[in-house]
């Protein structure tokens, strides 16, 4: 081979098993003929007292082996994340529908779903919290409210010469991974016990299990080789189910097997948190930006989960790209009697970014301004520029801004400013479809913005033939993390790809790992394997230097050769020769994220290694009759730093931006009266169809010269940032609208038709 | 009577004799056959992780056996619908020696997976996309895979893999593989018994003419007519409904057709909602396009337009269609075949003028009277593979500019599939010009109190179907479509 695997656009390494039906999921395993199968039951009530659980009945049910609840709990009834409030079975009270009340474990599937249905329930009712309106009224909060600021925003509205105040509510989000929340549990020997889970997290499942058992955690496994998608809905929500399916082993002594179907999935989990942001902005004729305060009310659910991280992270993203110099960010975190809401793609940036735009679209409509002028007017400054490091609201400098270079690029490519004056002619002269585009920039802060989350571990072992294996404590769900760890294996050995296997992710392996989450894969499990396979490297280029006379450092690894002074050995050759020397041939790797900090207290620090870039331009069509709404063309430039696989990375920014344009278009979360979640199905959810993406979409890499920090060959995160491009699509509806009439949209998200409908009429009258 | 069930899955002769009736097919793969590559995402038939490849062979007018290939949700297909089929799952696909397929390579080639788990389904999409048509314009594969859902890649590497197909050569192993089939349906075909199954206290019988499922309707008090099972099927899959009886229609050969009668056509009970599109190419470009957005291709494949209308759903999208076009169900029992107008058959929300012992055998579609055009909108929060939030239907008789007749129609906006006897009587005698200026909402209001759910509010019903009358008048006016929903610019 002569050329590196590194920047290559490899295709994913479970391909070609994608596509036979070779790769397996939890619910593809096969088991034993004792496996168990477990169903859940659920409460049909949101807010209550349970006066009466039967499970007579139950137990009795054809196929029944055992059923589950809480007396059945030696350790802690928990399966929260981080503060110990989510009962795994609901205890004296139920503070959602859908929570779990007991579960049942029979031969078949089928057996244990009939028999769940047969339980003596009653629970008395007591009034539910369920929106973020009651919850502020109830003042119900998680916590006390939260601050981050800057300057003096207070006084800066008073003196600012324009002064705009509004309401904007941006829905929740299902995650609808298309494998639902999946477990198997295996007894061993002496106690311990072997998970299979469809999760983001082993090790949190590990802990998890672990406690609720009451024993140690090395008595616990986690094994994971794919997701079938996850979207940050695996990362604390997969423990309920590995959970129960530990207890249904253990109590039982078989192995046993939880698969939630779509309609419980959806029922039970957690979803994006919905947002209620008010805000206050006050700015110059210009539309420069000259005071901000924004007040963010989230719908969190029955309990804590991720929330506080979250809003924190929407906090962190209240001002996307936009530098001002006062600032005041309020959060409330709403307590609610709705499922716990989690993380997902993007966790609360995308929230707090879309409210930031929609105030800048409002600034911009207030002074008859192209709102691209306002937002290139607030830029942060560029990285090299004068002003470059410019503060955010928490005191981070930005020093790697791009997005003036980024956005100006994007316009020109996307011929902006053309299509926006047809645009306008169009809708000129057409009464019952209206036609909008728009711009807008995506930075988001790459890091967890816990410090102590950013490390990670990875183990290598080179065998005798030259063949590598190994581990990381990344997840692989679809995202394509194992593809590109073995591109960068690869290329640090200088094989091909081929060489190098990497197996599931298990806690025996790779120890006390973050979850897979904030877009850090790649950033974090990249470099552990790197530095784990240049400890191996260094070992064989030092004994491999004295048996040839050469000198260590002047090794080389390449083109599936190790080059020794004159002489050059294959790969295979030259790892026998080091067996045969007795070398060690497999290495432990380690990486922590430097230079990050953040103290909770004051609400300052630099929580963020780097920023990512992007910015997208939409163009939608609408009907003013129905409020019916269709993408026409998308533009997309991003920046993955040095891509290491510029096919995925597409593959993240195309998915992500559908992803995104979903949570603000079709898909809506409707509870009822009741508190039951009435969409909970595909029927009733609509994520977007085939025919939904726009038949124009191009997608570039911006060419940014790399990462400035120095990441894993200088490339960026592309998880999440993708996912907020689809701002421009509610951007491009509102611009739509506002040649519906006088007055300014107020379009919420989602715009759905009847939402689109809702602010066509009243901009007609 | 034969009570075995013949199938041949991926090239190889299954005799099934022992499963219970409503077992869907997706559970006995991957339960019985153990083969777990074809997934369920929602036991619903709405997200086509489940969707295989089938083949079947009904005989036309004829009386020739012609071949019909099916992408299909396995999810809510009863094993007993399947006796005769061919089905090929992702895992039957590669070449002999695991050579990947062309529509396999493409979707590598193309990076079209990402998690994998919806991959199979499109790859049976894809492939039933390759046996049935390789060349396909942009409309026709967002509509093949309008019922496959991707949370990861947006589709755009997937529809790209779609066109490339074209591309791709078939390979030399493919031709011994349909002989296969071939000789498999053949042997199918030399006998025409009747299926009949009991197991586990269910009855199921796929009767061959409409005689004898007169006969067994009759027969067994409390059987369940089974036509596609895109509605019955998740009875079972999601209510856990025990059925005791099942009379199948899609066995009876001579209720397969679409027949051209006196006036207009027939549509036979057993005829699908991709087979009425195809054999109804005049009919008007409204009705074609509802069709087109009618659940997906896969709910197409199975469902049966008798069957849309025989369950008298206030949400169906065919029924006020032909509630507007005027159409008539033929209803069959021992007694014989009586005619009821669908202006009498819809009585109240889950009521029709149907005795238990009948069926809808057929359903009469007049032709469009002279002067005539229909107008059809279908609101839905999604374009493709969603329930109607609202549709409306209007057959419209326009003279010298003013409306002589009028048949308007609406789903989603009461108990059952309704006409909007208010509106039609404001409308008729007057100008269209002037209609198209002129708000409707009162009318509206005095026909219809919708209600408010998941998929729209009270209000938005009644709004847009004002609107959409109006939309109608601005289409006869101008002679102008204002139509989105379909997908629009370069591909």
């Amino acid at each position: 081979m002569s050329k590196t695997v590194l920047h290559q656009p490899l295709a994913h390494d479970s391909a070609a098993l994608y596509v036979t039906g070779g790769a397996g999921f939890i619910d593809d395993k096969s088991m034993p003929e004792n496996c168990l199968s477990i169903a859940l039951g659920l409460s049909e009530v949101a807010h209550g007292i349970i006066t009466t659980l039967d499970l007579t009945d139950v137990k009795a049910s054809a196929g029944v082996v055992r059923v589950l609840s809480l007396e059945d709990i030696d350790g802690v009834n928990d399966a929260s994340p981080i503060m110990g409030d989510d009962p795994v079975f609901a205890d004296g009270k139920v503070h959602y529908h859908g929570q779990v009340l007991f579960a049942v474990v029979a031969k078949t599937a089928k057996q244990a779903r009939m028999a769940a249905t047969k339980a003596k329930i009653a629970i008395e009712p007591l009034p539910p919290i369920l929106t973020i309106d009651e919850a502020l009224a109830a003042d119900t909060l998680l916590e006390p409210p939260k601050r981050l600021s800057i300057g003096d925003a207070k006084t800066a509205l008073g003196t600012a010469p324009h002064h705009l105040s509004g309401v904007f509510e941006i829905g929740g989000q299902e995650h609808f991974y298309l494998e639902g929340q999946a477990a198997i549990a295996v007894p061993g020997e002496a106690g311990a016990l072997q998970l299979f889970a469809s999760t983001q997290h082993p090790t949190e499942i590990q802990h998890k299990v672990a406690e609720v058992l009451g024993t140690s955690f090395h008595q616990i496994t986690v094994d994971v080789r794919r997701m079938g998608g996850a979207f940050g809905g695996k990362e604390s929500q997969a423990n309920m189910p590995a959970i129960i399916a530990a207890l249904a082993a253990v109590k039982t002594g078989q192995p046993a097997k939880l698969v939630l179907d779509r309609d419980e999935d959806m029922k039970v989990t957690g979803k994006r948190h919905d947002f209620k942001i008010s805000y206050q902005v006050g700015f110059d004729d210009e539309g420069q930006l000259l005071a901000l305060d924004v007040m963010q009310a989230s719908r969190c659910g029955m309990s804590f989960d991720l929330s506080a991280a979250i809003a924190g992270r929407a906090m962190m993203h209240a001002e996307n790209c936009y530098f001002c110099e006062n600032v005041t960010i309020t959060s409330k975190m709403c307590r609610t009697n709705t499922p716990s809401n989690t993380a997902f793609r993007g966790f609360g940036g995308p929230q707090g970014m879309v409210a930031m735009e929609r105030i800048i679209d409002e600034v911009a409509h207030h002074l008859g301004l192209d709102p691209m002028i306002v937002r290139a007017r607030n830029f942060y400054a560029e990285k090299d520029s004068a002003q470059a490091g410019q503060l955010t609201p928490y005191g981070q400098p930005v020093r790697d801004c791009i997005i003036g270079a980024l956005s100006d690029s994007l316009q020109e490519q996307s011929d902006y400013l053309a299509r926006r004056a047809e645009i306008e002619t169009f809708n000129k002269d057409n009464l019952w479809q209206k036609r909008g585009i728009s711009l807008t920039p995506v930075k988001f802060g790459i890091s967890f913005n816990k410090t102590m989350l950013n490390q990670a571990g990875a183990l290598v072992h080179v065998y005798t033939d030259g063949s590598v294996h190994l581990n990381h404590g990344g997840t692989e769900m679809g995202q394509g993390l194992f593809t590109k760890i073995r591109q960068i294996c690869a290329h640090s050995f200088g094989i091909g790809a081929q060489h190098v296997k990497i197996s599931s992710t298990n806690t025996d392996k790779v120890p006390n790992t973050s979850a897979t989450a904030a877009s850090s894969g790649t950033d974090l499990n990249g470099m552990a394997v790197a530095n784990a396979v240049s400890a191996i490297k260094e070992r064989m280029a030092r004994y491999l230097a004295s048996k040839y006379d050469g000198d260590a450092e002047d090794v080389r690894f390449e083109a599936g050769h190790v080059i020794i002074a004159d002489t050059k050995l294959g790969f295979a050759e030259a790892a026998n020769q080091c067996w045969q020397g007795r070398v060690s041939l497999s290495a432990t790797g380690f990486y922590a994220t430097p230079d990050i900090f953040w103290h909770e207290e004051e609400g300052k620090g630099s929580p963020f290694y780097y920023f990512a870039y992007g910015a997208a331009v939409s163009e939608i069509v609408l009907d003013v009759l129905t409020g019916e709404m269709r993408v026409l063309k998308v533009d997309i430039l991003h920046d993955v730093g040095h891509s290491i696989n510029p096919a995925i990375d597409k593959g993240q920014i195309e998915g992500g931006f559908i992803q995104g344009m979903g949570w603000l278009t079709t898909e809506e979360l409707v509870y009822g009266a009741d508190g039951r979640l009435q969409t909970h199905a595909p029927s009733t959810y609509k994520i977007p169809a085939c025919s939904d993406r726009p038949r124009e979409i191009t997608i570039a890499l911006f060419d940014s010269g790399g990462n400035p920090s120095e990441t894993i060959h200088r490339s960026k995160a592309v998880g999440e940032p993708p996912f907020m491009l689809a701002m421009s699509v509610h951007g491009a509806v509102s611009h739509a609208l506002q040649s519906v009439g006088k007055g300014y949209p107020d379009l919420q998200a989602p715009a759905t038709a009847e939402e689109i409908l809702r602010c066509a009429t009243r901009l007609a009258k | 009577m034969k009570s075995v069930i013949e199938i041949c899955l991926n090239g190889e002769v299954h005799h099934i004799d022992d499963v219970r009736p409503d077992t869907t097919l997706l559970n006995w793969l991957r339960l019985s056959a153990k083969k777990t590559g074809t997934k369920e995402g929602c036991a619903e038939g709405d997200c086509g992780a489940c969707t295989v490849f089938m083949r079947l062979q009904r005989p036309d007018a004829s009386g020739r056996l012609v071949d019909e290939m099916r992408a299909v949700n396995a999810c809510i297909l009863f094993m007993p619908m399947l006796d005769g089929a061919v089905i090929v799952t992702v895992e039957g696909i590669a070449g002999p020696d695991g050579e990947l397929h062309p529509v396999q390579q493409a979707m590598v080639d193309h990076h079209g997976a990402q998690c994998g788990f919806c991959t199979p389904g499109f790859i049976t999409s894809l492939y039933h996309l390759w046996r049935d048509k390789q060349v396909l314009d942009d409309q026709e594969i967002d509509d093949a895979l309008a019922g496959n859902l991707c949370r990861c890649t947006g589709y755009g590497p997937i529809v790209k893999a779609a066109k490339s197909l074209a591309d791709y050569q078939s390979p030399a192993w493919e031709r011994a593989r349909l002989d296969t089939e071939d000789a498999f349906l053949a042997a199918y075909h030399k006998g025409d018994e009747s299926l009949a199954i009991k197991a586990e206290g269910q009855h199921f019988y796929a009767p061959r003419t409409t005689a004898e499922a007169a006969r067994l309707l009759a027969e067994y008090e409390g059987a369940q007519i089974l036509s596609g099972g895109t509605d019955i099927g998740l009875w079972v899959t999601k209510q856990h409904r025990q059925l005791s009886c099942f009379i199948y229609t899609g066995k009876i050969d001579e209720l397969a057709l679409v027949s051209p009668v006196e006036g207009g056509v027939e549509i036979g009970a057993g005829v699908t909602h991709n087979q009425a599109m195809q054999a109804l190419q005049d009919a008007p470009e409204a009705l074609q396009e509802v069709w087109r957005r009618f659940g997906s291709a896969q709910v197409r494949a199975t469902g049966t337009v008798c069957g849309n209308v025989a369950n008298g759903s206030p949400i169906g999208d065919i029924s006020p269609c032909m509630l507007a076009l005027d159409g008539v169900v033929h209803l069959t029992s021992q007694a014989g075949m009586r005619k009821v107008s669908l202006d009498d058959f819809f009585i109240s929300y889950g009521v029709q003028d149907r005795a238990s012992d009948e069926f809808v055998s057929a359903l009469y579609l007049p032709d469009l009277p002279a002067d005539t055009r229909f107008h059809a909108y279908k609101i839905s929060k999604r374009f493709d593979q969603d329930i109607s939030a609202v549709l409306q239907a209007m057959r419209l008789t326009v003279k010298e500019g003013v409306v002589t007749d009028i048949r308007l129609a609406f789903g989603g906006m009461a108990a059952t599939p309704k006409r909007a006897p208010a509106t039609e009587a404001f409308i008729m005698g007057k100008e269209v010009a002037k209609l198209a200026e002129m708000d409707f909402s009162d009318m509206i209001a005095a026909d219809f109190t919708p209600l408010s759910d998941m998929r729209a509010s009270a209000a938005y019903r009644l709004q847009v179907a004002a609107n959409l009358v109006r939309k109608s008048f601005i289409v006869e006016a101008t002679q102008k479509q204002l139509y989105l929903a379909k997908a629009m610019g370069e591909g």
